[in-house]
């Protein structure tokens, strides 16, 4: 009997807490099998974030620490600095990373630092319960924005792939989504990616997930994947944002 | 020794600050023990820029110099008018003449020294006036000997700035001498 | 031993490379910027790494990557930098994570001003972060005794799994003075077997900062006391001066100490029975100092660049606050050797 599909050694065996149809167990696994096939997976050091993955630590099965909100890139600045040949990793929600923690991306995306960032967009703040997150679409409902999202009241998301991109020190971004298998296989073709150009030291390097919280956008996980298509993705669109090896074919 | 107690006051680029520096330096050398503060901030771009240098054969407990000075050296009107307060009843008022007058009430024992002409004359600019009002500082107060002034001038300006020793010797003894005719 | 005519806050910077600092991540701010001007030249020259940080903020959880890592890091700020890295401390403290901070006090509260101070007592000794927790926290008098701490510091740091504050102030920072610098390990100092280096063949390790469960966070607590309580009956650490037949004592630290040991010698001279207590660490407070001392001291004097942030500490250390006195000056003013003179004949009263 030949095994044809086995659980990664990177991924703990943990339950994990996330709620059904939440992506980011998805895109742990795709993070986790990336390491593996490359065989980097005990060369890897990960910060977590401060929202719903902050015990994404407990499930990956490689050494991580659990950042401050949204410090995460500063944090993997100073281990990667100490560590310039491992592979060092942010993992990174919304608001720990396009809010809170908008300078720390910025600025660690500017220094080229060579670190790779997991970044999932579900346009809602998820473990404090559903309030309005810098990604939160016009119009679409959060506990601190009852009415909706009204940009004249409450501002207007941020496309940040798009806008990290037109920085000089990013090697790679892109954006996936995780609501078809189709886009699941691209979404980890992109790690893949982000991944190696980090281990030949191109520079920073991020890929960002479109992805669903079914619980407090209060829809059932199969709605909730429909919503990614239709709502989120033609607000921010997939695709590659900046890729300097593409660059260099030009 | 009593804590000899130095105030440098002038305009930021007359090089106040380093003629304190020499002084710490060259009391280093010679054993003692020494501070140099600066006042910072703002200051240091363009307006007046002042140190306080403590010699003494004991650790030195307060650095600044507020009160009693053995020295006050003032390199412009406005210094001179701002410290020449400080001075103790027996401390020496060095002061640039060619920028500065003491008009003062109190009796000093006051060295004026045309640093700007004296440097002017022996090396075309004023860029070593500071050094020539050091060397009258020395002389006034003996608070390190001239030897030791001498090798500071060679530890500071070691390396590819070598080449400016012997002009800053010179412009010292230029003072040193000159306070010693007064 | 070779000595340099060094300005503090380059003198820091030296000692930290000869302790085997090999990590910077700082901001700049006046009056500490020489630190990263410093080691921006320095550490390059010997493996290390200089970052300028976006920000304060990011600076502090650079360090606690580094120190997650397992290196030796500093940082250095001034106030209201130190203000802005609350949030790190606290995470450091909390992983257990050694690191060493400075900070090169100015006047405040907030932007406040450029020019020396030593408000920032409670903010750092009674802890600016949230929470229960310490820091060990140094307050050097002097540039050679600020070196001496630096090293000191980093092995503190390792020893406890803790970070330690080295609180100076800008006229420390600015000032020059001869130093020499004589690193040697103050602690055998054990190996750093939890850092994160990638797990290799070896286990996974995890630096952790949230706990959910209630019992378990207190448990952590009461863990991190465990290693306060040894700290505070190890690492108490002060300077007597004058103090073999004082009736009164000066309390102070930092640069207010200096003027107040030239104060001492002059109201000396006029007769008077005083000495200092002189905290080098201001936690843990030396404690010891006065229950040594305080049964034959009339008054406390107690003279600060604050508005009398550590008489708090000095009373409980005595334990009768009406036993103290307190002068200081703020907002960037060095107090005079004439006003210490002149407040300590006030209290004294011709008392010799």
């Amino acid at each position: 009997m030949s095994i044809i599909f086995k659980k990664t050694r990177a991924l703990t065996d943990l339950k994990m807490h996330y709620c059904p149809g939440c992506a980011h167990g998805i895109v742990h696994r795709l993070v986790a099998e990336v390491l593996e096939e490359m065989d980097e997976d005990k060369n890897t050091i990960i910060a977590v974030p401060v929202g719903c993955a902050v015990f994404a630590n407990k499930y990956f099965n490689f050494d991580s620490i659990q950042s401050a909100h949204g410090r995460a890139p500063a944090t993997a600045t100073g281990i990667k600095r100490v560590h310039p040949d491992k592979l060092v990793m942010t993992y990174q929600g919304d608001g720990d990373l396009a809010s809170i923690g908008t300078a720390e991306i910025v600025h660690a995306a500017a220094r080229g630092e060579k670190i790779t960032t997991i970044f999932i967009n579900n346009g809602i703040y998820g473990m404090t319960g559903g309030q309005m997150a810098p990604t939160t679409l016009p119009g679409m409902k959060a506990t601190t924005a009852k009415a909706g999202r009204d940009p004249q009241i409450n501002g207007n998301p941020i496309r940040m792939s798009e806008m990290l991109s037109t920085l000089d020190g990013p090697a790679y971004i892109e954006r996936v989504s995780v609501s078809t298998p189709a886009q699941v296989t691209k979404a980890k073709m992109a790690i893949r990616k982000a991944l190696e150009m980090q281990k030949a030291g191109l520079g920073f390097t991020m890929v960002e997930v479109v992805s669903s919280c079914p619980t407090n956008w209060g829809v059932t996980p199969v709605k909730a994947m429909e919503f990614i298509r239709e709502k989120m993705i033609p607000y921010y669109p997939l695709g590659v944002y900046k890729d300097v090896t593409a660059e260099e074919g030009k | 020794m009593k804590d000899i107690k130095i105030c440098c006051a002038g305009f930021g680029g007359q090089g106040t600050l380093s003629m304190g520096k020499i002084l710490a330096y060259a009391g280093m050398l010679e054993g003692k023990e020494v501070t140099w503060s600066p006042s910072y901030g703002p200051e240091m771009r363009g307006g007046t820029a002042n140190c306080h240098v403590v010699i003494s054969d004991t650790p030195v407990g307060s650095p600044v110099v507020t009160e009693n000075a053995s020295c006050v050296i003032a390199m412009n009107q406005p210094s001179l008018d701002k410290f020449a307060e400080v001075l103790a009843d027996d401390g020496a008022l060095v002061v640039n003449a060619d920028l500065a007058t003491y008009n003062g009430e109190k009796e000093v024992r006051l060295l004026s020294v045309p640093a700007n002409t004296l440097a002017t004359k022996e090396f075309g600019g004023t860029r070593l006036a500071n050094i020539v009002l050091l060397g009258a500082v020395v002389y006034a107060t003996n608070c390190v000997s001239v030897d030791f002034v001498d090798s500071a001038f060679e530890h500071v300006f070691s390396g590819a700035k070598s080449k400016f020793v012997p002009d800053n010797k010179k412009a010292f003894a230029l003072g040193y001498d000159f306070a010693k005719s007064l | 031993m070779a000595k340099y005519l060094m300005k503090g806050n380059e003198a820091i910077g030296k000692a930290a490379i000869e302790a085997g600092c090999k990590y910077f991540f700082g901001y700049p701010i006046t009056p500490q910027s020489e630190v990263p001007e410093y080691l921006s030249s320095e550490l390059p020259k010997v493996g290390g790494v200089f970052v300028q940080a976006e920000s304060e903020v990011a600076a502090i959880n650079m360090v606690y990557g580094a120190a997650a890592a397992g290196a030796r890091v500093l940082t250095s700020s001034s106030s209201p930098g130190i203000a802005l890295k609350q949030e790190g401390i606290g995470y450091l403290t909390n992983a257990s994570l050694p690191a060493v901070i400075v900070n090169m006090m100015r006047g405040g509260p907030g932007l406040g001003t450029i020019q020396p101070g030593q408000a920032d007592y409670n903010m750092t000794v009674k802890g600016g972060s949230n929470g229960d927790y310490r820091n060990i926290v140094m307050a050097p008098a002097s540039v050679q005794e600020a070196v001496d701490m630096m090293m000191e510091a980093f092995d503190l740091a390792d020893y406890y799994r803790i970070p330690v504050m080295v609180m100076s102030d800008g006229l420390i920072g600015q000032m020059m003075e001869p130093v020499s610098f004589d690193y040697k390990p103050c602690k055998e100092l054990p190996p750093k077997d939890w850092a994160l280096t990638g797990m290799g063949e070896g286990k996974k390790h995890m630096v952790e900062n949230l706990v959910m469960d209630a019992d378990e966070c207190e448990a952590w607590n009461h863990d991190h006391f465990k290693v306060y309580n040894a700290i505070e009956a190890a690492e108490q650490d002060w300077e007597d001066f004058m103090m073999e037949d004082a009736e009164y004592a000066f309390t102070s630290y930092g640069t207010s100490a200096r003027i107040a040991k030239t104060a001492i010698g002059i109201l000396r001279e006029k007769g008077y029975k005083v000495g200092m207590i002189r905290p080098k660490k201001l936690w843990p407070f030396p404690i010891k100092a006065f229950e040594l001392h305080d049964a034959k001291i009339k008054k406390y004097l107690d003279v600060e660049m604050s508005m009398g942030q550590m008489v708090g500490d000095v009373a409980l250390a005595c334990g009768d606050a009406s036993k103290i006195e307190f002068y200081g000056r703020v907002g960037g003013n060095i107090p005079t050797v004439d006003e210490f003179v002149a407040f300590g004949e006030k209290v004294m009263g011709g008392d010799k």
